[in-house]
């Protein structure tokens, strides 16, 4: 579903991103791991071209992301393209980022029903029964900032599902919460694993990523230091800085 | 502590205290009350403000001055005047201020150049400026631009491919030139407030729609501006309320069309100054009245989903949809 070949990213001359190779196979849920700074979030918008990638190459269900391989040459793909490309990629904000001057509802339907331009009717009733999903079908008519950040990360989760993505993007989804709230989006989440979304997700609870992650990546210094699956990497890191990361957050 | 109420004691009386006086508020009101009735007294009790001259007649059985038919007439255009000149300048702020936060440095730099020109130069001398542009050129043409010059290059002399072309002074009568000063120059102040207000919203907004998949067109008109308007409704509200009082300024252009130039004609023709400015102040105030109550409406409109008093309605909406009754 995912592949990525030794992505490169700068900032300025801040090399973020030294060489990520990555694949996730469709259905399967990977977990990033690593400490602040290590490039995880860049690595995760570069893949639905929030951040465009210096060198390198990303591509989701075969699709190149961002450019366009013509005659062995790469053309920059249009506004239009990009935004057609990011339809099939659902993300999850750290912050939320949801509509404030919409409610929990118009926040759910404004992408299918504008973007899409389908059926508002069916679009209505599909993102009731997303939010009912989550657990929120009591707050359709409420407005993001009645909510606390455990509900807004639960409709911030079905307005990307409302997309019916391929693939799903979660930066930290979890770490600007309160600790009581956490519980309930990693539970939104584990529903998703097990209906089969492809997911990735970049995240420091360690309990997640055991529980429900078929494959860990732990970044470090902009590269991917280890790869396997949980219960090995967890709980026999073979890189020192993988140790030493894990030794602080466990 | 906690024990106390899993001993189940009862709750304490509320408690009633003496409140705090305060002697200074007392003072204050008394000293503004005798300013007030000072004021009154000064207004009523002397003759040369000539009330009935503003409201009763201005003489010769016509209607007071604040009511004479050229007054209401020029109450018109400077309403027409304001509504025209902040309209061309709102939607003319918006583009520039898009322009402005564009990429494109030639876009960004035009935008720049614009509000720099616009807002040095007084409105009063624009104004004027704009009245006196049939000066320059005698003809405003529509058609393919640099024509002639094209033509020579061709051989071609004299080619006009012009559509149609009006006398500068006819296009540029009072009224457009007043009504283009006015919008051109309101136009670079609501450029920098749109852009404060664009500035103003969370880039994770934009970040977080364009990751749905939504163009930078619907990014801008359905998520970031309608933020933006909280930012940019005040503002726009103390500009439109300087634009209704700033329409005065083309009675330079020379406008006639216009309030304060009726009502000073009316001076001018029977003598009496000081009850028709009264009269001009009193209009003024009613139009900004209006106004102030125009942009509470637009203000509560664009409040959706922040604040207290916003969050307060949903909750008693909320209470009363799960009683089944509306509010």
């Amino acid at each position: 579903m995912v592949r990525a070949e030794d992505v490169h990213k700068s900032f300025g001359s801040l090399e973020v991103l030294k060489g990520v190779d990555l694949v996730v196979k469709s259905g399967e849920v990977c977990c990033v791991l690593g400490p602040s700074g290590s490039g995880k979030s860049t690595f995760l918008r570069c893949i639905n071209h929030l951040e465009k990638i210096d060198a390198g190459r990303i591509l989701v269900d075969g699709d190149l992301i961002g450019y366009r391989e013509r005659g062995g040459k790469l053309h920059e793909l249009g506004e239009k393209d990009v935004a057609a490309q990011r339809r099939a990629i659902g993300m999850v904000f750290q912050r939320f980022n949801l509509f404030p001057h919409m409610t929990v509802l118009q926040n759910v339907m404004e992408a299918p029903a504008r973007v899409k331009k389908e059926n508002k009717a069916e679009v209505r009733d599909r993102a009731a029964a997303l939010l009912e999903r989550v657990g929120l079908g009591a707050k359709v008519d409420s407005y993001p900032g009645q909510l606390s950040g455990g509900q807004q990360q639960r409709v911030a989760i079905a307005r990307a599902l409302a997309m019916r993505p391929k693939l799903m993007l979660f930066d930290e989804p979890t770490s600007a919460l309160d600790p009581e709230l956490v519980g309930e989006v990693l539970d939104v989440m584990k529903d998703l694993a097990r209906d089969g979304m492809t997911m990735i997700v970049v995240t420091h609870e360690i309990g997640f990523a055991r529980e429900v992650g078929d494959s860990v990546i732990f970044m470090d210094g902009g590269v991917v230091v280890e790869k396997g699956a949980p219960a090995e990497i967890l709980a026999n890191p073979q890189h020192q800085r993988t140790r030493a990361f894990l030794s602080k957050v466990l | 502590m906690t024990t106390d109420t899993q001993t189940g004691r009862a709750r304490p009386e509320a408690i009633k205290a003496v409140p705090v006086r305060h002697p200074g508020r007392w003072v204050a009101i008394a000293v503004l009350a005798v300013l007030a009735a000072m004021f009154l007294h000064l207004i009523f009790t002397n003759d040369r403000f000539n009330w009935h001259f503003i409201f009763v007649s201005i003489g010769g059985g016509k209607r007071g001055v604040l009511f004479t038919g050229p007054v209401l007439e020029g109450l018109r255009g400077t309403l027409l005047l304001t509504v025209l000149s902040m309209v061309i300048g709102v939607v003319l702020g918006v583009v520039i201020a898009i322009m402005r936060l564009s990429p494109n440095p030639v876009l960004s730099s035009v935008a720049w150049l614009y509000t720099w020109v616009f807002r040095a130069v007084p409105r009063l001398v624009l104004a004027i400026l704009f009245g006196n542009l049939g000066i320059l050129w005698d003809r405003i043409g529509f058609g393919l631009p640099f024509d002639s010059q094209i033509g020579n290059l061709f051989g071609v002399h004299d080619l006009n491919a012009q559509f149609f072309s009006i006398k500068a002074t006819d296009l540029l009568s009072g009224f457009v030139a007043g009504v283009l000063a006015l919008a051109l120059s309101e136009a670079a102040y609501m450029a920098e407030i749109v852009r404060a207000g664009i500035q103003s919203v969370d880039p994770g907004q934009a970040e977080a729609a364009s990751a749905l998949g939504m163009s930078r067109g619907q990014v801008l008109r359905r998520i970031v501006l309608p933020q933006a308007m909280r930012v940019i409704v005040p503002p726009t509200g103390n500009e439109t309320i300087a634009m209704v009082k700033d329409t005065s300024l083309v009675a330079f252009v020379p406008v006639t069309f216009e309030l304060f130039f009726q009502l000073q004609a009316i001076s001018s023709r029977t003598f009496i100054v000081l009850p028709v400015l009264i009269a001009a102040c009193l209009w003024y105030l009613i139009i900004c009245s209006v106004l102030m109550i125009v942009q509470f409406f637009v203000e509560r409109h664009f409040g959706r989903g922040y604040g207290a008093s916003g969050k307060a309605k949903m909750r008693l909406r909320g209470i009363a949809a799960e009683q089944g009754g509306k509010l």
